[in-house]
């Protein structure tokens, strides 16, 4: 084993998996919110990480056509499109709530679960279409921006680039903001009654229709400011960006403790660094004869060992099962 | 006296009303055979059969007419009809199996169509070259003699049980969506598994897929030779795995029913209602939870087996989460625990996938040259982008969304589940 070398990697195999991870948890706050108020996976949720993702791209490449790009400031740009994304992102949340899981409320929990299977598979070809027909592609890719490819170096062996650096300030505000709200303001009070009892909730006065319309509204918008970061982070993307990073957030909420707003973060910083980890070691300590690619398999067989040891994830609390 | 009389005449004009509609369609099929709408009407037709006011020995002899006379000699004029008979009894066969798992024993299984990889890889791993990649040639030498297919057909039920208690054993304790999760992590860990595992070890040659894969033998060849009956293979390999995955369907459908009306399937569908009454009403979880897994797991693992000898070539490609959605699609949109609910949602879905949607997609491209003026609009100037045979995801998506929000107990329910779907306080539909 050559361990000048594991650990000469080490300090920039945490970095790429803190990335990563916060990445996964700014996802997984969107799956965990709604777990949260209405106990259903909202499966759609990784589109509406890719719908994100492609305002991102569209805005990108439509002022970039306008000769627009150059002269603005890359930092309000991306201010722009993040906005725009999370704006999109979550009133797209919205209508899906609106149209394919209000109806089926009341319904076993099954069927909400199939109709967003079914918002999910009709997002990814809608997008697919609409990109078709607008620029004959559907693989598009982010225009770069020097000052985010800017590489800081932290000693000899670190070195990480400014858009690292952004996507985990823009998590962390992320977190602490909904902290706040969920806790501290009016309004996360009344989300956090719908979550405990919906009836006696709107009999206490609160308006429940509206307050999973927030619900979704909000984490719509962290699934778009996710899919913009993403793709500024990553560079590419296209219709079908969100099913891996998707189903690696969900796993990350539940490794957290779905429900549960501090577990979706640390959640997916486990799940990330995880993943660096695999990624990086894998070859050097099976002496290359596993790479890299099996890193999958790891956050899967993770999750599995979670759920047999510790089912409720690592912050969870025990919830009830609604049949 | 009068009232049989009548009964009788009902029942007659019935029969000829049936006969008329299978006769009709299939000379239909035979006349026009470029036209979908007529292997529609023909697959339709045996819908009538089923809700015919028929005793139930007059429906079978309709369906055998239909399914092993008719149908046979329809795929032999026209190859294109038989591969799809042979597709929709693939996943007839994938949905009945399901079913007991999601359907019955309520266990949401999202990850599905790995077993149905696991029998596909066995035999293609055994029924061609590609054992002998990492198994010494000095011990056996492959493919494996097309005989052993027989051997691989138990062998996949087995090794597909195994894997599904395999899969089991860890995720009993969990419930609901935690177990949706990890059945669909573990279809992902199989499937990234087929794409890599060519090193260390080339055990599934990875994303290039493994070919040629032997077929069954024809081992009733001679005999058709001595009956003077000279027939190639490309003429009797689809008839041959045509009545090869009808036999298998027959022996599902057979189960399934014996399963769903013993003590094991009550069990399954009170672990379904309530989990802690069933346990406390003395139903072993556990044992049952497995039993449920291991079941649907081998139906899934035979048909993987014919699949890889039927279509000589397997990648990691034909066993993607669509495809375990696609199952689940078709299990949902026929019924929930109904048998042919299950079978009628796999026809219904295979035919939109392989028919309709292509239809739609050759009609507007007829459109498109024809240059059709329509509304001051010319049709020529259609994007080409507009395929429908290209966005079968969207109708997909669309069907399942308002299958849930106005049919959520699917197209045939099972009797008991018609009556759950519908809330409290709501009148169920007769």
């Amino acid at each position: 084993m050559d361990w000048p070398l594991v650990l000469g990697i080490l300090p920039q195999v945490v970095m790429d998996g803190l990335v990563l991870g916060f990445m996964y948890a700014l996802i997984a706050l969107g799956y965990t919110m709604v777990y949260g108020v209405l106990e259903l996976i909202n499966f759609a949720h990784s589109e509406i990480f890719m719908v994100g993702a492609f305002v991102g791209v569209e805005i990108l490449l439509v002022l970039r056509a306008g000769g627009l790009l150059d002269p603005l400031n890359p930092f309000l740009v991306l201010l722009l499109i993040v906005l725009t994304g999370m704006l999109v992102s979550g009133l797209l949340a919205v209508a899906i709530e609106r149209v394919a899981y209000r109806p089926l409320r009341s319904a076993p929990r099954l069927i909400p679960l199939i109709s967003a299977i079914g918002v999910s598979f009709f997002l990814q070809d809608a997008v697919r279409l609409v990109e078709s027909l607008w620029r004959n592609a559907f693989y598009l890719t982010y225009p770069s921006f020097p000052v985010f490819n800017k590489r800081i170096e932290l000693g000899e062996t670190v070195d990480f680039s400014v858009k690292s650096l952004l996507v985990i300030a823009a998590s962390l505000m992320v977190l602490v903001a909904l902290q706040f709200l969920v806790n501290r303001t009016r309004l996360g009070k009344a989300i956090r009654a719908v979550a405990e009892d919906q009836p006696t909730a709107s009999l206490m006065g609160i308006n429940v229709n509206r307050i999973i319309s927030v619900t979704f509204l909000i984490g719509g918008a962290m699934g778009g400011a996710a899919g913009v970061l993403f793709g500024v982070q990553y560079n590419t993307v296209n219709p079908f960006t969100g099913f891996i990073p998707g189903i690696k957030a969900f796993t990350a909420a539940v490794l957290g403790g779905i429900g549960n707003i501090p577990g979706a973060m640390v959640g997916g910083l486990v799940l990330g660094l995880l993943e660096a980890f695999a990624a990086s070691y894998l070859s050097l300590f099976t002496g290359g004869a596993f790479g890299a690619e099996y890193k999958d398999i790891f956050a899967f067989s993770i999750l599995i060992l979670i759920l047999i040891f510790r089912p409720r994830g690592l912050l969870g609390e025990v919830v009830r099962e609604r049949a | 006296m009068s009232f049989t009389f009548r009964l009788r005449r009902s029942a007659l004009a019935v029969n000829v009303l049936v006969l008329a509609l299978i006769a009709g369609s299939a000379f239909l099929v035979y006349a026009v055979p470029r036209s979908i709408l007529a292997f529609m009407a023909f697959q339709a037709s045996l819908l009538v059969v089923y809700y015919a006011p028929l005793a139930h020995r007059v429906k079978m002899g309709y369906a055998v007419l239909a399914l092993g006379v008719l149908m046979p000699v329809l795929g032999t004029i026209n190859g294109y009809y038989m591969e799809i008979a042979i597709q929709v009894g693939i996943f007839v066969a994938l949905a009945l199996g399901l079913n007991i798992v999601v359907g019955l024993a309520g266990l949401l299984d999202l990850g599905y169509v790995a077993f149905y990889a696991v029998g596909a890889y066995l035999w293609a791993i055994f029924g061609s070259p590609q054992a002998g990649k990492f198994i010494s040639a000095a011990l056996v030498s492959f493919p494996l003699a097309p005989g052993w297919f027989f051997v691989f057909l138990i062998l996949g039920v087995a090794v597909a049980g195994v894997t599904g208690v395999l899969l089991g054993l860890p995720v009993l304790r969990l419930r609901g969506d935690y177990l949706a999760i990890v059945t669909l992590g573990f279809g992902e860990v199989i499937r990234v598994l087929a794409n890599n595992l060519d090193k260390p070890w080339n055990i599934t040659n990875g994303p290039k897929g493994i070919t040629p894969i032997q077929r069954p033998p024809l081992f009733f060849d001679p005999l058709l030779r001595v009956a003077g009956i000279e027939v190639s293979p490309f003429t009797l390999y689809p008839l041959y795995f045509y009545f090869l995955v009808l036999a298998v369907v027959v022996v599902v459908i057979l189960v399934n029913q014996r399963l769903e009306h013993s003590h094991v399937g009550r069990a399954w569908e009170a672990i379904r209602e309530d989990e802690v009454a069933a346990q406390a009403m003395g139903v072993p979880l556990v044992r049952m939870k497995l039993l449920a897994f291991a079941a649907g797991a081998s139906f899934a693992g035979i048909m993987g087996v014919i699949f890889s000898a039927k279509q000589l070539f397997i990648n990691p490609e034909s066993f993607t989460f669509l495809e375990s959605i696609g199952v689940l699609a078709m299990v949902i949109l026929g019924g929930m625990g109904s048998i042919p609910g299950a079978i009628i949602g796999a026809s219904v879905v295979t035919i939109l996938n392989l028919q309709v949607l292509k239809g739609i997609s050759l009609w507007l491209n007829e459109l498109r040259n024809s240059g059709l003026e329509f509304l001051g609009f010319n049709l020529a100037n259609l994007p080409s982008q507009f395929e429908p045979a290209k966005y079968e995801r969207m109708v997909f998506g669309i069907i399942l969304v308002l299958m849930m929000i106005y049919r959520p107990e699917g197209i045939i329910p099972a009797r008991r589940r018609r009556l759950e779907t519908y809330h409290r306080g709501e009148e169920p539909p007769p």
